[in-house]
């Protein structure tokens, strides 16, 4: 039983100590960097990562230090949002109405694409329309050598 | 209708759609200084409704709870440099006018709680305080910067504003004679 308990043991602290790094990799979770660019400095109506006002230098103040508590990215947003209102984010939330504005960008591409393909097939088929069209009236109106010469005694008659 | 007139048409609409989006764009981005010419004209008008949070919790507060009251309302935030040296000044004249039925009333904008409640024990604050966290409400006061200081008198309207930070002289000038005014 000691032997087992002994065992049990070792195995428990080599586990923890194997499990500490690994749960020290994930922090930070984020950057300064890759937050900037998704919210706003709310003073200076710009992106925080373009702002040099002293309101920026606090919110950068403030992400920094939620980095340092290990928090995601989304949670400062979040933080952000709690601290400034929901207009300090770049980009508007993917919930309720403000999908609308991921979905509408999205629809309208699709939307242009088909107008396009659409005119595209349009065009071709009119241009094989009127090639066709040009041929057939090739056809019916090619004019046969007894009618030529019809024609060349009436020019003649004329020119006399 | 011929299809060149048709096009030069809509061509026109076209640019006078995108003349009057460039116009709005422009004029809306103006400070509203109503407030300000209506001084300038002589003219006292009421303040605009404000109800916010207050700073640290602890419910909410509006302007309404103030009436009868002389209100030397005041947009700052932590991260503005002159704010601080302003804080000093609305301090002592809160603690001038609070036994004569006048209060300051302090709007903090587009800050971070900490910072503010930071701000708040290092001068030693003690008139109330309203959190504006997005800045929703300056608009309304002609707010484009920080410091600013609106003062009202005892029936709500707006009788001094001050467009930067206020100094012993300004509201010597404006507050005591409001003091004196009848609610």
């Amino acid at each position: 039983v000691r032997r087992l308990l002994a065992t049990w043991l070792a195995t428990t602290i080599i586990a923890a100590l194997a499990a500490a790094p690994a749960a020290g990799a994930s922090c930070p979770k984020t950057t300064l960097a890759d937050i900037e660019d998704e919210v706003m400095c709310p003073v200076c109506g710009v992106p925080l990562g373009l702002a040099e006002a002293p309101q920026a230098e606090r919110e950068r103040a403030f992400i920094r230090s939620l980095i340092a508590r290990c928090r995601s990215k989304q949670e400062i947003k979040r933080a952000l949002a709690a601290q400034y209102g929901p207009k300090v984010l770049a980009l508007p939330e993917d919930r309720g109405f403000n999908v609308a504005a991921y979905l509408v960008p999205v629809l309208a591409i699709l939307a242009a694409s088909l107008g396009i393909a659409l005119g595209m097939v349009t065009w071709q088929r009119g241009r094989r329309r009127s090639r066709s069209t040009h041929q057939m009236l090739g056809h019916t109106h090619a004019f046969d050598p007894a009618e030529l010469a019809r024609l060349d005694a009436e020019l003649e008659s004329h020119e006399r | 209708m011929s299809r060149r007139v048709a096009g030069a048409l809509a061509l026109s609409a076209l640019l006078a759609m995108l003349i009057a989006v460039l116009a709005y764009g422009v004029t809306s981005r103006q400070p509203d200084r109503a407030i300000d010419e209506a001084l300038a004209a002589g003219g006292r008008q009421p303040a605009p409704l404000l109800a916010l949070p207050r700073l640290g919790g602890g419910g909410s507060g509006s302007l309404s709870d103030y009436r009868g009251e002389v209100v030397v309302l005041n947009y700052w935030a932590s991260w503005c440099d002159p704010c601080r040296e302003e804080s000093r000044v609305q301090q002592r004249w809160h603690r001038r006018i609070a036994r004569r039925g006048g209060t300051v009333l302090g709007v903090d904008a587009l800050d971070v709680t900490p910072d503010a409640e930071a701000f708040i024990h290092q001068y030693g604050l003690t008139y109330p305080i309203l959190r504006d966290r997005d800045g929703g409400t300056q608009a309304k006061f002609g707010v484009v910067g920080y410091p600013e200081t609106i003062v009202l008198d005892r029936r709500g309207r707006i009788a001094a504003v001050r467009r930067g930070p206020v100094d012993d002289e300004f509201l010597r000038r404006t507050v005591p004679p409001l003091l004196q005014e009848p609610a």
